[in-house]
């Protein structure tokens, strides 16, 4: 099964966490520093898997991938495959950047609720749920347009649009 | 991703304009300001000031709905960051109870988020989900069900579990396949709660919807990985899927990168591997299919090498088929050779199953292993160590475990570190060609990750140092002894060694640093006390080195030579004697007492080279004899076994909870539990006033020595004063304080019994706390006993004469002096890895002529003497069958006899110690207890041989390490 989803940026910090055993928030932190220390000491060319037994407990492994100022690292055990893995990380970032066109770090920071609802669709409850980003963005764009015919106010205040048209 | 791009933050703040709608003004500016925070110290700061912000406005009343989204967003990023948001937890709680579907969607996200399965919150979101799970609004029930699947747990699974078994037949096939995914993680949680469920994933198999058909697939690799047989109807099904999917029978959106449904065909095989293991009959009904995806399969996208290095794991632990064995190694090929690191590595991977079945395949690809060796990638460095430690042989252990030694030294992650230590030292113990080259690499191993590696492991070398190498070729033995020593004279001029190195040394350098004469007694004692200065040490090493020292004192003198008092050792002795630790100041003490011996007398303490020596005890505590006469003379009670005085209780009212447990347990030794108010009441005034106040209020140590005395085996005058104050509290509160008022745990029992000799009371009382080493090696116990029992299954038939072995390692435990607890546990907690070495191969067996060094397997000594009356009694009438003559049998016999069977854990300590306090009383006693070396060897060889004519056949587990170690 899949233990946890992270994006984090190339400074260590978090951008999405999804833990699909729980984590106390001070544990988080722990891992979150740890896993960074392993993934900045890695040159590029490299592979994409990194044993991570000694992070996440015996058997777990991690494949990353390194994409622009994000890391999105994906921890599983010893039933899922690293190169399907590899794949499953693509499907993630395909989705994402067909969601918000040419997706970049602050998408991903501004809209952490929306990549919850994508990683929703792809994992769930720590099993592969979804791999084709074409049926992850009709669920999710159904999410959407239901959350909006369902409460029509615009939750975006005037000035921030206005701030942002510029 | 090139799409994925890099952005300078103020001028993404200013462009991207419109893209995160949703969120409001202040969410933006305080994920800019952090990202604009130059240290961590400034982040924290400015989240903690949001934190505070928030906490005050959550609290307001009448929060409109949607700021209070924003305000539970803020707070899950808040959390994110590392920071506490407890306080908002309840606010996100009552957000899933709303209406508006966003508002419950953010409130069961920041829910999954926020709480553990067990938080008190959880129980007020339960009937939010079971409405939710009835929702005519799919995605209500969508998002119900992921949150089911994070916050329900075993207890409240029940309450769910209706609906969610409901939806598995729900018209959407997103529905199906979520629920189908709940209930398989309610099963990870508990499988007993929805045992009765499982049918349904079986069911769900053959689900309309391919997509709801491939979230069963994991559920069943669950179940399968569990229970394999209860699955085997289903693999002419999952074959026939497997086909399907290959031949694209399933609807395009399946497709991935031209891959026919990659995860459903991965998760198959997976499967299908797990069934097949074994198993001819079904691993036939895979095969066909297995080489037409080993032809269909892409090997130009990411995928389909995903899917074909499964097909080589399912090959790999299926039934061998030669055809598919070649794509296999066909294909494992093609991932080695190509430049993708990716792609080496499920190489190295592929390889390490495949040489499982056939090691000859690991030669053609060499190079590209010795490549991958090379590479600067360490994830594939450490993939390919692990498949170097599958193939190793005697023939290549040398290279593999010097590589290994090398990469050791370049790494300082301490996990792995670890781990390639402890893998050298298997693998060296395994396949070691020399003894010499043993050593050699164990220092290497100690030196650069000493702490990391287990304590047995260096129990093992000392072990192997002391004992020898299997041939009776003594010089050989001590040709090695001292290179060892010289080795470690030198190792000790590096700067830093961990501690259980210097373990090693000092323990080496005080039994065998003076052997061969090279070096002078006061030279060795130099650099022991050097040992001690220039390196940081602990209590441990200290007392490893006090114990070398004397251990050459007595040596020295039992030579007729003079022991001079160097004057760094005499500082270091006054250090110890004044030390904090009870056991060094015992060990400085001794020391001191030895040096006022004669020679005859040191000699007797501490002989030459008797680590291995078996130690007789005097179970019946003979040499008492005298003193117990003495002491009923000069009027004391005499000693009444436990059974007698119950008897006793009509008069004197004894049967008291207390001495019932006493009877049961032998010993309390931990301070009564203070009285529970309920009991107060019950116990009669005036005795509170005396004596209970004074049972509440002792310190430890008084309450040891009273305790003690309570049920000294020889119960003095004083003793019987102190029974009679027990027995007057005691009135009438017997029902009351039942055994919950104290508890005992039997490791500390030994330590207490100690005292019961009255020779060394009050100090052992103390003493037996800080005895480490002691207990360092109990602690190990658990961990022998289980290799252990693997060894004594696969010596079916063995256990007689092994157990008998075995028995005389127990009585060999309790030896010497005050070197007592650090033999002991070196020779306690040696492992069955060596013994199952040092065993003799089978041909041996027959030469009776010759007797064969074997050391005796040394495990658990207690655990064996539990086992010994079955085993003794199976061999009776095997000894008429022996043929050797009847010196060799009364050998064995004799054995038996000093071991009674029904000697208990208890019993046993309470002998070894006994003899430990006669080497306190008087040195005298001591020649019966130790015995010199030559006879013995003699001795431990016959009944060797005796044993296997009873019918041992050692199983060498490594036949090949016997060829190198015997020649």
């Amino acid at each position: 099964m899949i233990r946890a989803v992270i994006v984090m940026n190339t400074q260590g910090k978090p951008r999405l966490l999804k833990f699909y055993d729980f984590q106390p928030p001070e544990k988080q932190k722990e891992l979150i520093r740890s896993v960074f220390a392993v993934l900045s000491g890695r040159p590029d060319n490299v592979s994409n898997f990194v044993e991570a037994d000694a992070i996440f407990g015996p058997g777990t492994r991690l494949v990353y991938k390194h994409l622009a100022t994000l890391y999105f690292i994906f921890v599983f055990d010893n039933s899922e495959n690293e190169l399907a893995m590899l794949d499953l990380i693509q499907v993630f970032v395909e989705t994402m950047d067909r969601c918000f066109k040419n997706v970049c770090e602050l998408d991903i920071v501004f809209n952490f609720n929306k990549m919850h609802a994508i990683v929703d669709e792809i994992i769930f409850g720590g099993q592969v749920l979804e791999t084709s980003s074409e049926q992850v963005m009709k669920a999710v764009e159904e999410i959407s347009r239901l959350e909006k015919s369902s409460n029509s106010i615009s939750f975006v205040p005037k000035a921030v649009s206005g701030r942002f048209g510029r | 991703m090139e799409q994925l791009k890099t952005i300078g933050r103020e001028l993404a703040m200013g462009s991207q304009g419109g893209a995160w709608a949703g969120q409001s003004k202040e969410f933006l500016d305080l994920v800019k300001s952090i990202g604009e925070a130059r240290s961590k110290a400034e982040e924290d700061r400015i989240i903690l000031r949001e934190i505070e912000s928030l906490r005050r406005r959550i609290a307001e009343p009448d929060v409109p709905r949607r700021r209070m989204k924003d305000y539970i967003i803020r707070l899950v990023y808040a959390e994110m960051l590392g920071h506490d948001a407890s306080f908002g937890y309840i606010h996100a709680v009552k957000m899933t109870h709303d209406d508006s579907l966003p508002l419950k969607r953010t409130g069961y996200l920041a829910v999954t988020l926020f709480l553990n399965d067990d938080h008190d919150l959880i129980i007020l979101i339960i009937n939010t989900i079971q409405k939710d799970l009835r929702s005519d609004n799919y995605l209500v029930v969508c998002a119900a069900l992921t949150a089911a699947c994070k916050l329900i747990n075993e207890e409240t699974i029940p309450a769910v579990l209706p609906q969610v078994v409901d939806l598995l037949a729900h018209p959407k096939e997103t529905v199906r396949k979520k629920a189908v995914m709940t209930l398989h993680r309610f099963y990870q949680r508990s499988p007993a709660s929805v045992s009765h469920l499982i049918s349904n994933f079986r069911k769900r198999l053959c689900d309309s919807d391919p997509g709801v058909m491939g979230a069963t697939l994991c559920p069943l690799f669950d179940l399968i990985t569990e229970d394999v047989n209860s699955y085997k109807d289903l693999v002419a099904s999952f074959a026939s899927i497997l086909k399907q999917v290959a031949e694209r029978k399933l609807p395009k959106t399946y497709d991935y990168h031209q891959m026919p449904a990659p995860f459903i065909q991965i998760k198959l095989l997976k499967i299908l591997a797990l069934l097949g293991s074994g198993d001819k009959q079904a691993s036939g009904q895979v095969y066909n299919v297995l080489s037409d995806l080993f032809r269909k399969c892409e090997t130009s996208s990411n995928i389909g090498n995903a899917v074909l290095y499964e097909c080589i794991c399912c090959v790999s632990s299926i039934y061998p088929n030669v055809k598919l064995m070649d794509a296999a190694i066909e294909a494992t090929s093609k991932f080695l050779k190509s430049d993708s690191h990716n792609l080496k590595y499920m190489g190295i991977d592929a390889l390490g199953r495949l040489i499982k079945i056939n090691p000859d395949i690991a030669e053609e690809h060499q190079l590209a292993v010795i490549d991958c060796l090379e590479d600067p990638d360490d994830t594939l460095k450490r993939k390919t160590f692990e498949l170097l430690y599958k193939m190793t042989k005697s023939s290549n252990v040398e290279v593999i475990v010097e590589r290994m030694i090398d990469y050791l030294i370049s790494i300082d992650d301490n996990h792995y570190k670890a781990d390639i230590a402890s893998r050298c030292v298997e693998l060296a113990e395994q396949f070691a060609p020399s003894n010499q080259w043993f050593i050699q690499t164990m220092n290497k191993v100690f030196e650069h990750a000493g702490d990391l590696v287990n304590s047995r492991v260096a129990h093992n070398l000392m072990r192997l140092i002391a004992e020898g190498f299997g041939e009776d070729d003594e010089g050989a033995d001590s040709q090695l002894r001292s290179s060892a020593v010289d080795s470690y004279l030198r190792i000790l001029g590096e700067p830093k060694l961990p501690s259980l190195f210097l373990q090693v040394i000092c323990w080496v350098l005080g039994e065998y640093g003076t052997a061969d004469g090279k070096y002078t007694a006061a030279y060795i004692i130099g650099k022991l006390c050097d040992v001690t200065e220039a390196h940081l040490c602990n209590d441990t090493v200290k007392a490893y080195a006090i114990s070398a020292i004397m251990k050459i004192c007595a040596f020295e003198i039992a030579a007729g030579r003079k022991v001079e008092m160097l004057p760094e050792c005499q500082s270091f002795l006054d250090e110890l004697s004044a030390s904090h630790s009870t056991d060094l100041q015992q060990r400085a003490y001794e020391l001191q007492a030895l040096l006022c011996l004669d020679s005859q007398a040191a000699g007797n303490v501490m002989p030459l080279d008797a680590s291995c020596e078996d130690v007789e005890i005097d179970k019946d505590l003979s040499f008492l004899i005298n003193f117990v006469q003495q002491s009923i003379e000069k009027g004391a009670n005499p000693y009444l076994p436990e059974s007698e005085r119950l008897g006793m209780s009509g008069v004197s009212n004894f049967s008291s909870p207390y001495q019932q447990e006493a009877s049961s347990h032998s010993l309390r030794f931990e301070a009564y539990e203070l009285p529970k108010p309920s009991s107060i009441p019950v116990i009669p005034q005036p005795f509170i006033s005396t004596s209970t106040t004074d049972l509440v209020l002792v310190p430890d140590t008084t309450y040891y020595r009273e305790n003690n005395q309570a049920s000294k085996l020889i119960v003095g005058p004083e003793a019987s004063s102190a029974d009679a104050g027990i027995k007057l509290r005691l009135d009438g509160v017997q029902k009351k304080w039942g055994k919950p008022t104290y508890s005992s745990s039997s490791s500390i029992t030994t330590s207490v019994e100690k005292t019961t000799n009255g020779v060394v009371a009050h100090q052992d009382g103390i003493r037996s706390h800080s005895r480490d080493t002691t207990y360092d090696s109990r602690r190990q116990q658990p961990e022998v006993s289980v290799e252990k029992q693997r060894l004594a299954a696969s010596l079916f038939g063995a256990s007689a004469s092994k157990t008998e072995k075995k028995a005389t390692m127990a009585q060999k435990a309790p030896k010497g002096n005050s070197t007592n607890a650090e033999k002991s546990s070196v020779v306690r907690s040696v492992s069955p890895g060596t013994s199952k070495d040092k065993t003799a191969p089978p041909p041996d067996l027959l030469d009776f002529g010759e007797p064969v060094p074997t050391s005796a397997p040394t495990i658990d000594p207690f655990k064996e003497l539990e086992g010994l009356i079955e085993p003794a009694s199976a061999l009776g009438p095997l000894y008429n069958t022996v043929k050797t003559g009847g010196d060799k049998a009364q050998d064995l016999m004799a054995l038996h006899m000093d071991t009674p069977p029904s000697v208990s854990r208890t019993s046993l300590s309470l002998a070894s110690e006994g003899t430990y306090s006669t080497d306190k009383s008087s040195y005298t006693e001591k020649p019966m207890i130790a015995v010199k070396k030559g006879p013995n060897l003699q001795d431990a060889l016959h009944k060797d041989a005796t044993a296997r004519q009873v019918g041992v056949t050692p199983t060498g587990n490594n036949p090949n390490l016997f060829r190198d170690l015997l020649g």
